[in-house]
């Protein structure tokens, strides 16, 4: 089992035709080679790129392909907005939007929308996109580092999430998805979302959780934990970050007292989560629990 | 970005919302010339990027224009919290009747813009918000309504402002909230926001920050990104594309991803380092790019560097490539501890061996093997 996608997912890509959108769908086909179906292009319809046909509009790609069920988007941020507004409009039912810099205001405008579609959900922007093992890659992961299992991951932050899943793996421990959230400031799918994905997935025994600072969707989460039946193991990046710098990522900025390290790492522990001080240490408390649960069965 | 309050009162200005007349000056010559030309008080207010000008003597009233001369003369030159002050903004005083907080700012938990409304005008609104937030009334906009009437009656009464002047607020509002969206703002502050004994609402001072992200639909207010009062390689690093931050250690970093470049300056202070700076070289670089970040690491002159690289899209082949272009055109003294993991880190170690760069498997490894390097111990 997986949460969001899985081997039956059928991906429509958003910009096919453009560099980066050219060459991570030849990284997703090499992984899934059946989930990546069509693309888009305002201009190219008719056309064909590697093996797969290009639509001029999302609602032309649906209609020749009925079964695209994902669409993931790597346009310029410029029109980053526009293309997660075309896909929301078609009510397509998971939405990835893979471009870093999409302006604030346009992100205001897409979560108003995004409220009012029940059918569709939104990962990103600014994501690596999402993973699960040996069925379906949405985004730019590495796939070579993941293996399937048990352990779900979330995080805010690309690179962060591979240095886990690989140091899981290298240990030989599988993972059930993977999910990059973005570091935005607005993104669609939260912490909170993805641990409740996780806590319904049979597939999933633990979920690790890194945050980073900036915001409040860690504490938001840590609420929710204390009602989790799964263990979560915790990780909060930027603990050595000076106040009121703008970190890389656009959300990675603590202003005031809010959204610090110390305090995602205390609501953390108030819901009951150990919380790792490096990478490494996140490897750890993994085994750890993962025995744990394997004794008490 | 940070823009001067001359700026965000041009902005404001375009769109209508009432200012002080105003004109930036660079001497005290061009202080007193501005001063007689406006023929009565005027304020001279230092422009640097700093929060409580006023408190630290940045801000001057003159009643003539040879006090006019003397103001500018004091606070040209002067050091206001570290950036020295290099022009002024010499404005026609107002005849202030009352004196009111207001501010526009994106409120990430709500993901929508909110309004601000305080009749504690004029001082620390942090102080007011924490002390008595009964008296900083808010709404929240929708989008795509705007800012409506029913709104800012709200605040108006909420915040207990002078009632008579409601159709000015309104006013004010809409102009501000336009000038907000219209050019990407994230923050406008106007404090104080004045009525005047002629009855007018004015914005007496404005302080504004706009998305970064957005420039690239605001070529004028890009045209207002300003290096001077920057960090020297922090500028370097941006003329070089690079996601650049100065920091106050000694330890040069930089790696991929800014969550694990954020990590890894963590991991370097748990081993009792600092980190001189935050280095991402973003995903898929190139050979030249790393050449590019390792050259401006060096530039802070640092007792050691760290690379940390995860290769997805990045290839660890491309990035030893990079650092062996690099330290083979320059002179260093100081430990390289390079940590290759992920897409071709077999190629990336077998170009690194021979090199004078010491490997590490792990970020823990890399972080303890450079500051102990680093610090001789």
């Amino acid at each position: 089992m997986s949460i969001f996608i899985n081997k039956d997912t059928r991906v429509l890509v958003q910009g096919i035709t453009g560099r980066e959108g050219g060459f991570h769908t030849q990284q997703m086909m090499a992984y899934g080679p059946n989930t990546i179906v069509a693309g888009v292009t305002p201009g190219k319809g008719g056309q064909e790129a590697f093996g797969l046909p290009v639509y001029d509009t999302v609602k032309d790609a649906l209609k020749a392909h009925p079964s695209i069920n994902a669409s993931i988007i790597f346009v310029p941020p410029a029109f980053a907005a526009d293309s997660i507004l075309e896909a929301l409009d078609a009510e397509m039912p998971l939405i990835v939007c893979i471009t870093e810099g999409v302006p604030l205001h346009d992100m205001i405008k897409v979560n108003q929308v995004l409220q009012r579609s029940p059918k569709s959900k939104l990962i990103g922007p600014n994501c690596p996109g999402l993973t699960t093992p040996d069925q379906c890659k949405m985004g730019i992961m590495p796939g070579h580092i993941f293996k399937p299992g048990t352990v779900g991951v979330v995080s805010r932050s690309g690179t962060l999430t591979y240095e886990i899943a690989a140091d899981l793996t290298n240990r030989g421990y599988g993972q059930s998805s993977i999910v990059g959230i973005g570091g935005d400031p607005i993104i669609g799918t939260r912490f909170i979302d993805v641990l409740k994905a996780f806590e319904a997935d049979p597939a999933t025994e633990l979920v690790v959780m890194a945050g980073e600072i900036g915001g409040e969707d860690e504490e938001i989460a840590a609420e929710y934990i204390k009602t989790m039946t799964k263990p979560v193991v915790g990780f909060i990046g930027g603990r050595t970050a000076p106040k009121g710098k703008r970190m890389g990522h656009a959300g990675a900025i603590v202003s005031g007292n809010k959204g610090t390290a110390e305090a995602k790492v205390a609501a953390l522990e108030a819901a009951g989560v150990p919380v790792a001080n490096t990478t490494a240490e996140i490897g750890d408390l993994v085994v750890e629990r993962l025995k744990k649960l394997a004794a008490v069965k | 970005m940070k823009i001067h309050e001359f700026q965000a009162k041009q902005v404001l200005a375009k769109y209508g919302v009432p200012t002080p007349r105003g004109q930036v000056a660079y001497s005290p010559d061009e202080v007193k010339n501005i001063a007689t030309e406006f023929g009565k008080l005027v304020v001279v207010k230092a422009q640097v990027h700093v929060g409580g000008r006023g408190k630290a003597g940045g801000v001057k009233l003159a009643k003539t224009p040879n006090e006019a001369y003397d103001m500018g003369k004091q606070i040209l030159g002067m050091d206001l919290k570290g950036l020295i002050v290099k022009k002024v903004l010499v404005e026609e005083g107002v005849n202030i009747d009352k004196e009111y907080y207001l501010g526009m700012i994106f409120d990430r938990d709500a993901r929508k813009v909110v309004v601000m409304v305080s009749a504690e005008g004029g001082m620390d609104i942090e102080e007011v918000a924490e002390k008595t937030p009964e008296k900083l009334a808010k709404i929240w906009v929708d989008p795509a309504l705007g800012l409506t009437d029913y709104q800012i009656r709200q605040l108006i009464f909420d915040a207990k402002l002078d009632r008579a002047y409601i159709k000015e607020y309104t006013k004010f509002l809409k102009l501000l909230y336009k000038a907000f969206i219209q050019s990407d703002a994230t923050l406008a502050e106007i404090n104080p926001l004045v009525v005047t004994k002629e009855g007018t609402v004015i914005a007496a001072d404005c302080k504004m920050d706009i998305d970064e992200n957005a420039l690239f639909r605001q070529p004028e207010l890009a045209a207002w990104q300003e290096s001077e009062e920057d960090n020297a390689i922090e500028d370097e690093a941006r003329t070089r594309g690079l996601t650049y931050v100065h920091l106050d250690g000694d330890i040069g970093i930089m790696g991929n991803g800014a969550g694990l470049v954020m990590t890894t300056l963590d991991a370097v202070g748990r081993e009792g380092g600092a980190a001189a700076n935050f280095l991402d070289i973003g995903g898929g670089a190139k050979a030249s790019v790393v050449k590019n970040a390792l050259e401006v690491v060096m530039m802070e002159k640092p007792k050691g560097v760290l690379i940390n690289i995860f290769g997805g899209i990045t290839r660890c082949d491309e990035v030893a490539k990079g650092v062996l272009e690099a330290t083979s055109g320059m002179e260093i003294k100081v430990p390289i501890v390079v940590r290759l993991s992920g897409t071709a880190e077999e190629e990336g170690r077998k170009l690194l061996a021979g090199s004078n760069l010491i490997p590490a498997a792990t970020m823990q490894e890399a972080a303890k093997k450079v500051v102990d390097l680093a610090y001789g111990r």
